[in-house]
């Protein structure tokens, strides 16, 4: 008897899941596909305050056409490519989508390159950042960071004039974190310092003890550190201060995330005096973005923005002006085309999308942790201009690299 | 040599104590109710907001939030035992799993919807930050309070259990729950208390780790496996067994991951399997 | 077969000949898996990866449903599978059916080693076991960064076309085609051996883990030999993701997916053949429209669906509604 209800919930399956949706031919759609749950949940929410944002003050219709959002979680199941590109595959299969934008992380972005060559649709990515990324599908196009370009500014920073010798890396074990231990040890060796050691540590990892301990023990005179977000900068920094690793006895060098807001909350004094490269703080000081910071804090009850909403930000604003540009146009081909050269103010600062490669290229900011009104703080006090990827400058170095952006 | 090694072993051992302090609630729920809690980091995330909550919006001390995250998490608990738990006690294994993943999930969203997706960030009192320096030797503040912490809870739950008149109740439960009602306990009554005990423990334990290991809506499901892993190593319904295997682990997965970090991820694994497989009722069991 | 009950008239030979005769519901429910294609064609890409969890959880019913074993790591086998099908695919050999045989029998080899500590073992302990090797596997293939992509995924599978005609396409066409074949060839073979006296014997290794040595019934081999076939068909559900979604990402050895996939199993109902299939096809429609409708907060209306499912209907979904029935019709006569 229980056979009837397997037929039955079958067929339900079945109708429930024949929605199909109709379609309009003045309005763009956009899939935005994102982690608004799970581990990375908080990305998803900081990308996705800089998209509203940006549409708040920029309205919903550009160039006479209607913008629509359609927003996918791809924390799903975890951290599973397979969801990702099967939202790809479903936003533009399905919803009949004509951009896509998002991408919390790598693998994700990874798993999908194949959909947007063979539907010919811009993908805009928000956050995943290992390089290689906008050189798997020439509808790629890029407004996060590509982690090399900033750790390489950084290293060489680090060995010429932020006076470490002798460094050690500590890096978390997977693609962003791999890259970026190699920019930074390539950069920092080719300025004359010296890496001694290094460790990667796992993707989940509660306690850091261990590792501070090793730092402690190589006896380096500086540390290299690159961290996702999550609860891993805040866990690391304390470690770190616990075992007396502080910037006052070993010089510490990191990318943004370990001195976002609420790692330098939880760490305090004890992160006075760490060096970052990265191409956002929310204290960057500029009128486009005092007032970019005025709209995240109203809109996520007083936080402040990170990278990720600023390049959620970015995400949309190059997604306006290139339709803009397009007349209305979101034909994969002509949107890229429009989209290569493009240049504008972001609240970090000028950017534009590299004509060659379609990623980013932006400044790169060396900001010190300060105490400003009584609160640890991060204060620029120098910059590289436009920087590009230097991964991808290697390539091209190498002839590796098509002229559609995509390598060899 | 030995500053380092001593340095090792006190932050692996810290570590350990948190763990036991986390885990402690689901080796008593599982081993004597037989109950499948598998929404036991729940709990905890509910003791660790509600020290948030209180220290963040506020003001309150840090350590004032400590008892207020246990009854938070206690009271919690209660509640769930009564509306949900209760129908299931005499259900399979899966349909208990089902029900506390359940849980899990909705916790996890109603955290997200309330507190925001963001690590929330606790700032200690002085007090208990920095470390003490003697000597070579350097002990970080906060393990040595973790430290101190479990040793206090352990030392209460064992003198509860073996030498009060509710301790031997429990014991009289566990060990032979008919029997018991036959001579008129209230089992019922009993297990509620016990429960309420355990995930309050864990609702401290939540609190607790808000500094070394941050807290997000994820937290209901991110340490799951380690508290599994400890109940199980070190047998069921045996606080001695969780207070060492906890201490053992946390003192393993520093060790591993200090001196051979290329592998030091699996060594923890490789370790629990094998122990399992050594004694599959738990290293320290009893029986 | 060794269990016969004396002198009752009661033939096992025909309890299970009337159970593996063909019923008009199940029938059905086979020709209604095809209705995809006229009523839903948009959504064909997730009706593959049902098809694929539906697999996956019909495998690990061998274990939990039939046996008694449960088993909370056996994402080991899918992500053993997966892996198997992708390094195939990478490295040059991209035939998409002789990849699916390649994985399940490294898969079969994987789970014919581990078996031999799993026989050892039981209760919690077993549990646990699944897990740590779960994790275990995950975290040896995180490592093998060089081999596996580590955690950016195995990247540049290429599968060629079947049969050199059919190429996977965007539509999912292919894959739900190929995902169903290969689905419903597996639950033949399952079919088949659960009604066979081998599964009779599983079932009675389930209720009574004593009495089944007591009669001859060699209890580990058995054992062994099932936990083979289990991990077979999880390998090719596996390789049947690898090969459809064309990548493979750390996530398919992980912890969460081992989770799942009981979740699935439990929700339809283990132990019934149909109940992984049903609870997996519920778990990922209610997942991608509750996705669709509240993408941040969905967690809370999937867990309020579990929870109340297992309070009205207990033992899954087909257990509570055979319970229900059962009722109903009990209180009529």
């Amino acid at each position: 008897m229980k056979k009837v209800f397997a037929g039955i919930g079958g067929m339900a399956t079945a109708m429930l899941l024949g929605l199909a949706p109709a379609q309009a031919q003045d309005t763009i759609k956009i899939g935005l596909i994102m982690s608004f749950s799970g581990q990375f949940a908080d990305l998803g929410t900081m990308m996705d305050a800089g998209v509203k944002l940006y549409m708040k003050e920029h309205g919903d219709t550009i160039a006479g056409k209607k913008i629509e959002i359609i927003r996918k979680d791809s924390g799903a199941a975890g951290t599973a490519p397979d969801v990702a590109k099967r939202l790809a595959q479903e936003l533009i299969v399905r919803d009949k989508v004509d951009i896509i934008a998002g991408f919390s992380l790598t693998p994700d972005a990874l798993a999908a390159a194949d959909v947007f060559t063979e539907s010919k649709k811009v993908a805009v990515i928000m956050n995943a950042a290992t390089a290689i990324i906008t050189a798997r599908s020439p509808y790629f196009a890029r407004t996060s960071i590509p982690l090399p370009a900033a750790m390489g500014a950084l290293g060489t920073w680090a060995a010429k004039t932020g006076g470490a010798k002798k460094t050690f890396t500590m890096v978390t074990n997977y693609g962003p974190g791999i890259d970026s231990e190699i920019a930074f040890q390539t950069a920092f060796k080719a300025a004359g310092g010296e890496v001694i050691g290094g460790v990667r540590f796992p993707v989940a990892n509660p306690d850091f003890s261990a590792f501070a301990q090793q730092l402690k023990d190589s006896k380096a005179d500086s540390v290299y550190i690159f961290v996702p977000g999550g609860e891993q900068p805040a866990a690391l920094g304390k470690a770190l201060a616990e075992h007396g690793v502080t910037p006052k006895t070993v010089k510490i060098f990191s990318s943004g995330e370990l001195v976002n807001d609420e790692p330098l909350k939880s760490m305090g004094d004890a992160a006075l005096g760490i060096i970052s490269g990265w191409s956002y703080s929310w204290t960057h000081k500029s009128d486009t973005n005092a007032k970019f910071v005025k709209g995240i804090n109203e809109m996520l009850n007083g936080r402040n923005p990170d990278q990720f909403a600023v390049s959620g930000y970015d995400g949309m604003q190059l997604i306006y002006k290139a339709l803009e540009k397009t007349k209305g146009n979101a034909d994969g081909d002509t949107l890229i085309a429009a989209m290569k050269g493009l240049a504008w103010e972001s609240p970090r600062g000028p950017v534009s999308i590299d004509p060659e490669t379609r990623d980013i290229v932006q400044n790169i900011y060396l900001r010190r942790v300060d105490t400003v009104n009584g609160k640890p703080q991060v204060v620029e006090f120098d910059k590289l201009d436009a920087v590009k990827d230097p991964v991808k400058l290697q390539l091209k170095a190498d002839g590796k690299l098509n002229p559609d952006g995509t390598a060899k | 040599m030995i500053a380092r090694f001593v340095s090792l072993l006190f932050d692996g051992f810290a570590y350990g104590m948190l763990l036991f302090v986390l885990s402690v609630g689901l080796s008593v729920t599982l081993g004597m109710m037989n109950f499948v809690n598998l929404a036991h980091g729940a709990f905890a995330m509910v003791g660790g907001y509600v020290a948030i909550a209180l220290m963040n919006r506020m003001g309150w001390p840090f350590l004032a939030t400590l008892p207020v995250a246990f009854l938070a998490a206690a009271l919690f608990s209660v509640v769930l035992e009564r509306v949900l738990y209760r129908r299931l006690y005499r259900a399979t294994d899966l349909d208990q799993s089902l029900l506390t993943i359940g849980i899990v999930f909705m916790s996890i969203a109603i955290a997200a919807y309330v507190f925001g997706t963001n690590q929330q960030p606790v700032q200690l009192p002085d007090y208990l930050r920095g470390r003490i320096v003697l000597g070579d030797f350097s002990f970080g503040v906060y393990r040595l309070f973790l430290i101190v912490s479990a040793l206090i809870i352990t030392g209460l739950m064992v003198i509860g259990l073996e030498y009060t008149r509710f301790g031997a109740q429990v014991r009289a439960c566990v060990d032979n729950q008919r029997m018991a009602r036959g001579l008129g306990l209230n089992v019922d009554y009993v297990f509620m208390m016990t429960f309420a005990l355990g995930s309050g423990l864990a609702g401290l334990g939540g609190a607790l780790a808000i500094e070394p290991m941050g807290l997000d809506p994820n937290f209901a499901l991110k340490y799951l496996v380690y508290m599994l892993i400890v109940v199980a190593v070190g047998g069921l319904a045996s606080i001695r067994g969780a207070f060492f295997t906890a201490g053992l682990l946390g003192v393993i997965d520093i060790f591993s991951k200090y001196y051979v970090p290329w592998i030091g991820g699996f060594i923890l694994y490789l370790v629990m399997v094998g122990l399992l497989i050594w004694r599959p009722n738990g290293v320290f069991a009893r029986r | 077969m060794n269990a016969q009950t004396p002198g009752a008239a009661f033939n096992p030979q025909e309890v299970l000949r009337a159970q593996v005769r063909w019923r008009a519901l199940e029938i059905i429910f086979w020709v209604a898996t095809l209705a995809p294609f006229v009523l839903t064609p948009n959504y064909l890409i997730l009706c593959s990866q049902i098809a694929i969890a539906a697999l996956f959880a019909l495998s690990l019913d061998l274990l939990v449903g039939y046996s008694g074993i449960v088993s909370l790591g056996h994402a080991v086998y899918f992500g053993v599978g997966a892996y198997s099908a992708g390094l195939l695919a990478k490295h040059g050999w991209g035939e998409p059916i002789s990849g699916l045989l390649f994985a399940s029998v490294v898969t079969a080899l994987v789970g014919y080693l581990i078996s031999f500590i799993m026989v050892r073992i039981t209760h919690f302990a077993l549990i646990m076991v699944t897990v740590g090797l779960c994790l275990l596997f995950g975290e040896i293939a995180n490592s093998l960064h060089d081999v596996t992509g580590g955690d950016d995924g195995l990247q540049g599978v290429k599968m060629w076309s079947i049969f050199g005609i059919y190429r996977f396409d965007m539509f999912g066409r292919t894959a739900y085609v190929y995902t169903l074949v290969a689905t419903f060839l597996s639950f033949l073979v399952l079919r088949r051996i659960i009604n066979s006296p081998f599964g009779l014997s599983l079932r009675g290794m389930r209720e009574n883990q004593r009495r089944m040595p007591a009669i001859g019934v060699p209890m580990k081999s058995r054992l062994q030999v099932v936990y083979v076939i289990s991990a077979c068909f999880a390998g090719l559900a596996g390789a049947l993701s690898a090969q459809t979604t064309q990548f493979v990402a750390l996530d398919a050895l992980s912890f969460q997916r081992s989770a799942e996939v009981l979740v699935m199993l439990i929700l339809g109902g283990a132990g019934r053949l149909y109940g992984g299939l049903i609870g997996a096809a519920m778990f990922m429609v209610a997942r991608d429209q509750l996705a669709d409708m509240n993408p941040q907060y969905w967690y809370f209306w999937l867990g309020l669906l579990l929870v109340i499912v297992i309070i009205f209907l207990p033992n899954g979904i087909l257990g509570g509604l055979a319970a229900l029935i059962d009722r109903v019709r009990s209180r009529r006569s």
